[in-house]
């Protein structure tokens, strides 16, 4: 980063943009040094020089009993040096114009406050105006670095974990059933159910292709419900080891002619639903086309059922939906 | 084709700024209806559209789309935006209409993303 015309390639970008975010994640008191070195305004700058040498540090904080005075930089000592009036005090160099940042703000704040006054260290106050720590930009590296070292291994623990899921546990039959509520005219959050659906399948270790086809599927099937239902239904997912089962069901009012709602264009839905962009009359056709199996199943009493099958093991592919079609 | 020479070619304004724009797209498809972008879209594509509400970028995340295109001016809702710019989907808002900018799209080569209803799915 440090490099003027810095070569960025796509692996970085995506750091890059991390990194960003962590910037807002992140506050002062995760990433500042904390037991830091101090300055009494009363020391002599030779005293000064000493400690700057003995703790090889380049700056210092300078309080005056429990109170934040000023700050001492290597800059003021050269000044002095340069004056030759080492015998004169810290408070005589200081600069007690200061600049410092809190305990509680995001590090984007002090990465701001660095490229606006160009200042090298600034002291960090926690919220009774106390001196909590100093932070420099070698401090905020190390914290960005380290939070996304920890983002790494909790995102790479949780993806084994998932994709080991079935290996991992022993039974004659493993299967993972995710349920979604979906509510009636819900068009706000139409199609987040089936988002999750499709992030959990991939998260699981289901290839793009698969994930996206049931992605599909559940999305049809979810505006269907969000759409055509009296009062919303549920979605039920269940995850095999070989296959996935996806079903759709509500209470009513039913569908008045199975045969006619598999037509593709045929649609009962109002303008309204339409002019969101939906209710063209394909959705029960898409969904055919992109799952193994569907069987739709509906009466006035009992409510619409819908019921899709992808299968995971290659042998089996699309043969069977696609024969019913020729 | 790149999205940030879609967002040049359509005039466009880039309305999730901070997302990557060097994403390479396989090509483009125009529909309102989100079924029919279901129904045809192959992944990789950019989407070209006149509707304007979150189910968009929904149906982009369902269907694997690298970006959205509003045509026509059109400005989504700020829910659209957000939920664009949290899943790091591109959107764009182009002065051209549909026809026009899938004119100028197809002409700066990048090829139709439509695929035939008969097209079974596995083949794609």
């Amino acid at each position: 980063m440090a490099s003027r015309y810095p070569v960025i390639s796509d692996a970085d970008a995506e750091s890059i943009t991390r990194v960003e975010e962590l910037a807002y994640e992140l506050r002062i008191e995760e990433v500042m040094t904390t037991n830091v070195f101090t300055l009494s305004p009363e020391m002599t700058m030779k005293a000064a020089l000493d400690s700057f040498q003995k703790e090889r540090i380049s700056g210092a904080p300078v309080k005056l009993g429990d109170t934040l005075v000023g700050l001492l930089s290597i800059e003021d000592l050269i000044r002095c040096l340069r004056d030759g009036r080492i015998d004169l005090t810290v408070a005589d160099y200081m600069s007690d114009k200061l600049i410092t940042i809190n305990t509680f703000d995001p590090v984007v704040e002090a990465l701001r406050l660095f490229v606006k006054t160009k200042v090298g260290r600034l002291p960090v106050l926690d919220s009774n105006k106390k001196l909590a720590g100093i932070l420099t930009k070698g401090d905020i590296t190390n914290g960005l670095l380290k939070a996304l070292q920890r983002d790494y291994q909790a995102e790479e623990l949780i993806r084994y974990r998932a994709s080991h899921l079935f290996e991992d546990i022993n039974s004659d039959r493993t299967s993972l059933i995710l349920r979604y509520n979906i509510k009636k005219d819900d068009f706000t959050h139409g199609g987040a159910a089936s988002n999750h659906i499709k992030k959990a399948l991939l998260r699981l270790g289901a290839d793009p292709q698969t994930a996206r086809r049931c992605g599909i599927a559940v999305y049809e099937a979810e505006m269907n419900l969000i759409i055509h239902t009296d009062k919303g239904g549920t979605l039920r997912i269940e995850i095999e080891p070989h296959k996935i089962t996806m079903e759709a069901y509500d209470e009513g009012p039913g569908i008045d002619d199975v045969e006619k709602a598999m037509q593709p264009g045929y649609s009962t839905a109002t303008e309204k639903v339409r002019e969101m962009g939906f209710g063209a009359g394909m959705g029960l056709v898409n969904i055919k086309r992109c799952v193994n199996e569907m069987k739709l199943i509906s009466s006035k009493e009992r409510g619409t059922n819908l019921f899709m099958v992808m299968h995971l093991d290659r042998q089996v592919t699309n043969q069977q939906s696609y024969g019913e079609n020729k | 084709m790149k999205i940030k020479d879609i967002l040049d070619i359509s005039n466009g304004v880039l309305l999730t700024p901070g997302i990557d724009l060097e994403t390479e797209t396989k090509g483009a498809f125009g529909a309102d209806l989100m079924s029919d972008v279901l129904a045809s879209i192959q992944p990789e594509a950019v989407l070209l559209t006149g509707l304007c509400n979150p189910q968009v970028v929904r149906t982009a995340l369902i269907a694997d789309i690298r970006a959205i295109v509003f045509v026509r001016g059109k400005m989504p809702a700020v829910e659209t935006i957000d939920l664009a710019a949290a899943e790091e989907v591109p959107l764009i808002t182009s002065p051209l209409g549909l026809y026009e900018l899938s004119g100028r799209l197809m002409q700066a080569g990048l090829p139709s993303l439509e695929m035939a209803m008969n097209h079974p799915f596995d083949q794609d």
